[in-house]
């Protein structure tokens, strides 16, 4: 008699238990989506904050300052207490020219080396190049810079006499390098989609190697062969330290590389390094220079993204 | 009649040959560019540096005498920043990962917040530094702190951890998670037990890599307000601090030569604790990789 009641109390027990634990992993698997998909939303809300903090102060600056002058003036001299300009041309042109140099460099000899290590390496070549590449690119954009300063620019110096301490061809070259292995691996995964009855076409034709490299396969991959250059413009844009040391920081509107110029980014470190006190004008500048150099990289990756999404050719 | 002018197709054959053969060894030319740069990079760093890469250059503290400048608040800074940026942005990255891959349904919300990620990986990492000036610094009043660098720091690595942690937890068997249903298990403890175990080696290697390029980063903590002259340790979260990446930059930046010379021994410091975070994720990954 006894027993039987323990028994059932001890099953009634169990019972309860079960219960519980079912309610608990019922709250669990109810709560943890929730949990989960607020982390996941910290994305978006690093892209509002930003583009919320960006806005606000330069709307803050933009009182101070006639955007018409941000725009349509050819000077940038924030730093002279009695009548400072304002007018973005110069480190836009600035940043401009880096790109460009950088682009002149990373261009051929990513393509080329994406076209190498597709069409003609062998794998043991490859397990060598690769790698370094992913070294090349995992090294501080730091260490870049200081290359560029301590041993790029004077030996351009050797070259082009005339060139001056700060400049914006050192940093360009340097820039380039560093991109390089953007290039050269987004290009080799482009290359590497191109289906092999392509190329055995082709091959099968008579072309040679290089005619099947240049004629099938970089036409068929250029989609995603222009998606990579147009996110290296907007890894050049964006480059800070190499620009900082080795460009120098005296806003030039110019097209000569080897003048001294200042790039948005550059002038931004320059501020945070001085005491430009919070709230003055200079202090707002940094963002409408930031909110300038965000629209541009946007712009560029919503390009490269277009660019890879629309004119992708199906195989 | 001959339809077939011989002479002219083996002369044209030949330019064709010539001109790949040409261009074959100019690929290789540029693709061994790359190891040229990196060698001279390497070299010149090394024979700069080694010179001042005694024992007192890690336990001294800045100093505007470049025999007696040391890299210890520095190194102590970078570790203190990668205690707070590793946990933060590991966790919020898998959180968002698992997310993403196994439980969102496939809608326009799920699609923005992966192409909002992407995106995010290309905004440059000086905005992310007026990002965590306004709102760690200012808004939330933290101050020129550790902390503040921190947070900032995991926002700018964080897409990179999401799409390694996505890729890692795709890489897991679907057979598993099907065995484990089968077993009675519900998601959670599937997602817990089974496809977290599977992908670790995976997030890891990931979050290794993404934290050694936080490691090398400049620009954001510029932005905070690290500083450059520090005679410290920092004591808490609450300390100000610098890095390696920002002390180095202000030997660069000063016109001694000597200061370079300081500045390259610095520079060795970094690449090797770059070189051995690369390392340990690589281990990682040779090690765990093809399990099943």
């Amino acid at each position: 008699m006894e027993a039987s009641s323990k028994r059932g109390s001890i099953s009634r027990l169990i019972e309860e238990n079960k219960r519980k634990s079912k309610y608990k992993q019922g709250m669990v698997e109810k709560s943890v989506p929730v949990f989960l998909f607020i982390m996941a939303i910290i994305s978006i809300f690093t892209t509002i904050g930003i583009v919320i903090t960006l806005m606000v102060e330069t709307v803050t600056f933009f009182n101070r300052v006639p955007i018409l002058e941000f725009i349509t003036s050819m000077e940038w001299f924030p730093f002279f207490e009695a009548d400072p300009q304002y007018g973005i041309a110069p480190l836009i042109s600035g940043t401009l020219l880096v790109a460009v140099i950088a682009m002149l460099v990373a261009v051929p000899i990513g393509l080329a080396t994406a076209i190498y290590l597709s069409e003609y390496a062998s794998d043991r070549v490859r397990r060598i190049v690769k790698p370094i590449l992913e070294v090349l690119a995992g090294i501080p954009t730091i260490v870049y810079g200081f290359f560029a300063l301590t041993f790029v620019t004077p030996m351009l110096q050797k070259i082009v006499p005339d060139l001056q301490f700060f400049n914006a061809l050192s940093p360009g070259i340097v820039v380039g390098i560093m991109i390089i292995p953007m290039i050269a691996s987004l290009s080799e995964d482009a290359m590497g989609a191109v289906p092999r009855s392509m190329r055995e076409g082709a091959l099968a034709l008579g072309s040679t190697k290089l005619e099947v490299s240049l004629k099938v396969v970089v036409p068929a991959a250029l989609s995603g062969i222009i998606a990579s250059f147009v996110l290296g413009i907007s890894r050049a844009i964006g480059e800070t330290m190499i620009v900082t040391i080795a460009g120098g920081s005296s806003p030039n509107l110019t097209f000569n590389p080897a003048e001294t110029i200042q790039t948005m980014t550059a002038y931004i470190v320059q501020v945070s390094l001085g005491d430009a006190s919070y709230g003055s004008t200079i202090y707002y500048s940094i963002y409408a220079v930031g909110m300038t150099l965000f629209v541009f990289t946007l712009l560029m990756n919503i390009i490269a993204q277009l660019i890879s999404k629309r004119f992708r050719e199906e195989y | 009649m001959e339809l077939i002018n011989r002479e002219k197709v083996v002369k044209r054959i030949e330019t064709r040959l010539l001109k790949n053969t040409l261009s074959k060894w100019m690929f290789l030319l540029a693709a061994s560019f790359g190891l040229i740069v990196l060698g001279v990079l390497l070299y010149r760093i090394f024979t700069q540096g080694i010179g001042y890469l005694d024992s007192g250059f890690f336990t001294n503290f800045a100093s505007r005498r470049p025999e007696e400048a040391g890299i210890k608040a520095a190194i102590f800074g970078t570790i203190w920043l990668m205690i707070i940026t590793g946990p933060v942005s590991i966790i919020l990255g898998v959180g968002c990962a698992i997310y993403l891959e196994l439980y969102a349904r496939k809608n326009k919300l799920t699609r923005f917040i992966q192409m909002n990620i992407s995106n995010l990986a290309g905004v440059p990492s000086i905005v992310f530094g007026l990002l965590g000036l306004t709102v760690f610094v200012r808004m939330m009043e933290m101050g020129r702190s550790v902390l503040a660098g921190g947070l900032t720091m995991s926002l700018l690595i964080l897409p990179i951890i999401v799409v390694a942690a996505q890729e890692a937890l795709r890489s897991v068997p679907k057979e598993l998670q099907e065995a484990s249903y089968g077993m009675g298990a519900t998601k959670w403890q599937t997602i817990v037990r089974v496809i977290l175990p599977a992908a670790i080696p995976g997030i890891l290697t990931g979050g290794i890599l993404a934290l050694s390029r936080a490691v090398g980063e400049t620009a954001p903590l510029i932005m905070i307000g690290a500083l450059t002259f520090v005679a410290f340790v920092p004591e808490s979260i609450w300390s100000g601090f610098t890095v390696m990446p920002i002390q180095i930059f202000n030997w660069t930046s000063r016109p001694q030569a000597a200061f370079h010379d300081v500045a390259a021994a610095g520079i060795i410091v970094l690449l090797f604790m770059l070189i051995l975070m690369n390392s340990i994720a690589i281990i990682i990954r040779n090690k765990f990789s093809k399990r099943y």
